[in-house]
């Protein structure tokens, strides 16, 4: 038999012997699960090498007391094993805490159905809480250019509004050109491919521009808001700033709402042209209209189009803006939080703007706008 | 015990224009305790993090039994790793998992523990830590500061390491936590023969577990020596350290054997 392999030597007095450690758990499990706990005495003197994990074992097999029993009448145990065994002892022989036990399945499907449908009606209630807080915030700082705090407005203007001016250009740039292929397909059935142009025009002035610029922004800019947030609430940086009297919402989330209020209008703006630029390279290249033709019909658009999609900017510029705050005021502690904060806060944002869209949509169409 | 298990050789870091060693040079013996000591900021958790392969050295070399750590293959440094036990200074707890999850984690991964007999040893190892029972069902954002100390401690003891480093591992610990602390750490070392890198500032704790003492300053290791012989070192900073007031009342604690120094007896 291997020397160091864990074993039980019974006799009048039972010995162990081996090595009783961690990495030899499992072979000294199976062996006491085989061995009855002995009656007689015990020598423990044998044993090559013990380690906590082996000792723990050894401490269920035997029982607490019987072992204090053995440590305290062995007077040959080596003193710092028996220093270990009576450390560990000590430890164990607490009373361990209770384990809940889960209840059935069915129990728990409606304690989950419960919890979820209180912690959405609390969500609405914390946001139009946060919403108020903002706004009341809002109104007390910008009547005082003291408390403006143009370094942190500039840094965000510049995160979220120019470092995102590429891919809006880009996005809506193909989206553009996608929309004319789409029109000059459908269209061109009819003979009516010069409608193209008022297609692209008139979509990317009142909807897709402010949309597709709005979508990107949530997807870039609320995330982020909520991870930087976020991970300043788990480390308590928020609460150190309450303690230090300076109010959060005014430091980080006045900023960056004033900051998204500002750019995405102008990254509307900069989504539509080139929407339009887009159409136009379809259209010159492929439908052989030509670029004076398509500025003129371009020219002929009345302007309430655009101000109709502009209008909508600054509203989904405020919503974005606080949902992102918001689940960054929402996390709690661990990096699992943060995370599931930063996936809410994208999927609520761009949820909103949809949502507002649609409802916009219906609106001004009602108005005849 | 003359055995180095740990060799540091001519280290050197900076951070950009921030030199923290220069020319460093420190040796770990098996079975010893070694207390390292310095100012704020003189590099300690940086040197720690060096020996067990977290932070690549600008110069020289460490060794860990033998080998170089950021030399040797994935394969072999992960099974050098498991030969370590580290406390972070800032606890490092596992933010997603509770606290029994986090001393079970290596458990199950490298001893290859079941699910159960992992959490069944974990929570010994939280015992011994002197955490409360019903602790291990919490999260790690729900502890104390004091609470996130033991919690790592029972974390880096859960392999059994051979080697455990110790970042002031008694910081935010009430007094008698600390006191049970310090045996915790001699009963283990005098079972098990772990060796203990220990970064403290608690004088109480120097005196009575340390075999050694290293001071870090001037970006190297100025002495490494006994308690009782760093304390007579010729430099301003250590005689300011082991003669202020602080340092003269935890070495009369000592001395007067309100608390028995094993290390002593070893020797
Ligand atoms: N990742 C890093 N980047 C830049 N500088 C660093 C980094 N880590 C540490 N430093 C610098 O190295 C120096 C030593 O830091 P270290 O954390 O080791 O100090 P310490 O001795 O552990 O201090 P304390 O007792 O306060 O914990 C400090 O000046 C710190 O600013
Ligand atoms: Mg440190």
């Amino acid at each position: 038999m291997d020397q160091a392999e864990p074993g039980i030597e019974q006799g009048a007095t039972t010995r162990l012997l081996g090595e009783w450690t961690l990495s030899r758990h499992a072979q000294i499990k199976r062996l006491l699960a085989q061995s009855p706990a002995p009656e007689g005495d015990l020598c423990l003197k044998q044993i090559s090498a013990l380690d906590t994990a082996g000792a723990t074992l050894l401490i269920r097999w035997l029982g607490v007391e019987r072992l204090q029993q053995i440590i305290s009448s062995d007077a040959e145990l080596q003193p710092e094993r028996k220093a270990l065994l009576e450390t560990l002892t000590r430890a164990m022989g607490r009373e361990p805490a209770a384990r809940q036990k889960s209840p059935n399945a069915l129990i728990q499907a409606l304690e989950l159905l419960g919890q979820q449908t209180e912690t959405l009606a609390r969500h609405f209630w914390q946001l139009s809480g946060f919403v108020g807080y903002v706004l009341q915030t809002l109104a007390t700082v910008l009547p005082r250019p003291s408390r403006w705090r143009m370094t942190a407005l500039v840094n965000q203007i510049h995160q979220t509004g120019l470092n995102a001016v590429p891919i809006v250009a880009l996005l809506t740039f193909l989206v553009g050109a996608v929309v004319a292929f789409l029109g000059a397909t459908v269209l061109g059935e009819f003979g009516a491919e010069i409608y193209t142009v008022n297609l692209v025009a008139y979509s990317f002035l009142r909807e897709f521009g402010v949309i597709l610029a709005s979508i990107l922004l949530a997807g870039r800019t609320a995330s982020a808001f909520t991870a930087q947030i976020g991970s300043m609430n788990a480390n308590e940086e928020l609460d150190a700033l309450r303690t230090l009297g300076l109010s959060p919402i005014e430091l980080l989330v006045v900023p960056r709402v004033l900051a998204l209020l500002i750019t995405l209008p102008l990254l509307t703006f900069v989504a539509v042209v080139s929407g339009l630029v887009g159409g136009a390279l379809v259209s010159v290249v492929s439908l052989d209209i030509a670029l004076s033709q398509y500025l003129s019909i371009l020219a002929d658009v009345p302007l309430k189009h655009y101000l109709v999609g502009m209008v909508k900017a600054p509203v989904f510029a405020f919503v974005i803006a606080v949902i992102g705050c918001m689940e960054g005021f929402r996390v709690s502690g661990s990096a699992e939080s943060v995370g599931q904060h930063t996936t809410s806060s994208v999927v609520q944002s761009i949820f909103m703007v949809i949502l507002l869209d649609a409802v916009a949509a219906l609106f001004f169409m009602e108005m005849g706008w | 015990m003359d055995e180095a298990i740990i060799e540091v050789r001519g280290l050197s870091n900076r951070f950009g224009d921030n030199s923290v060693h220069e020319d460093l040079d420190l040796d770990l013996y098996r079975g010893e305790i070694l207390g390292v000591v310095g100012g704020s900021g003189t590099g300690k958790s940086v040197l720690l993090r060096s020996i067990v392969g977290l932070n690549r050295p600008s110069g020289g070399e460490v060794r860990l039994f033998g080998q170089n750590l950021l030399a040797l293959p994935v394969e072999e440094r992960s099974r050098l790793e498991q030969r370590l036990g580290v406390l972070f200074q800032g606890g490092a707890l596992f933010s997603s998992l509770t606290v029994r999850e986090n001393v079970a984690l290596p458990l199950i991964e490298h001893a290859g523990l079941s699910r159960d007999d992992a959490e069944e040893l974990a929570e010994v190892k939280l015992a011994l830590s002197g955490l409360a029972p019903h602790a291990g069902d919490l999260y790690p954002a729900s502890l104390s500061g004091g609470m996130i100390k033991r919690a790592s401690l029972a974390r880096s003891l859960a392999m059994d390491p051979d080697v455990l480093f110790l970042d002031e591992p008694t910081a935010g610990l009430d007094p008698i936590g600390a006191s049970d602390f310090d045996q915790l750490l001699l009963t283990l070392r005098n079972a098990l023969g772990l060796t203990v890198f220990m970064v403290t500032h608690d004088l109480d704790s120097l005196w009575t577990v340390c075999d050694r003492i290293a001071v870090l300053s001037q970006k190297r290791v100025l002495v490494a020596d006994a308690p009782e012989r760093v304390a007579e070192y010729p430099d301003d900073w250590i005689q300011s350290y082991f003669k202020g007031p602080r340092g003269r009342a935890a070495h009369r604690a000592v001395k007067s054997g309100s608390v028995n120094n094993s290390a002593v007896q070893r020797s």
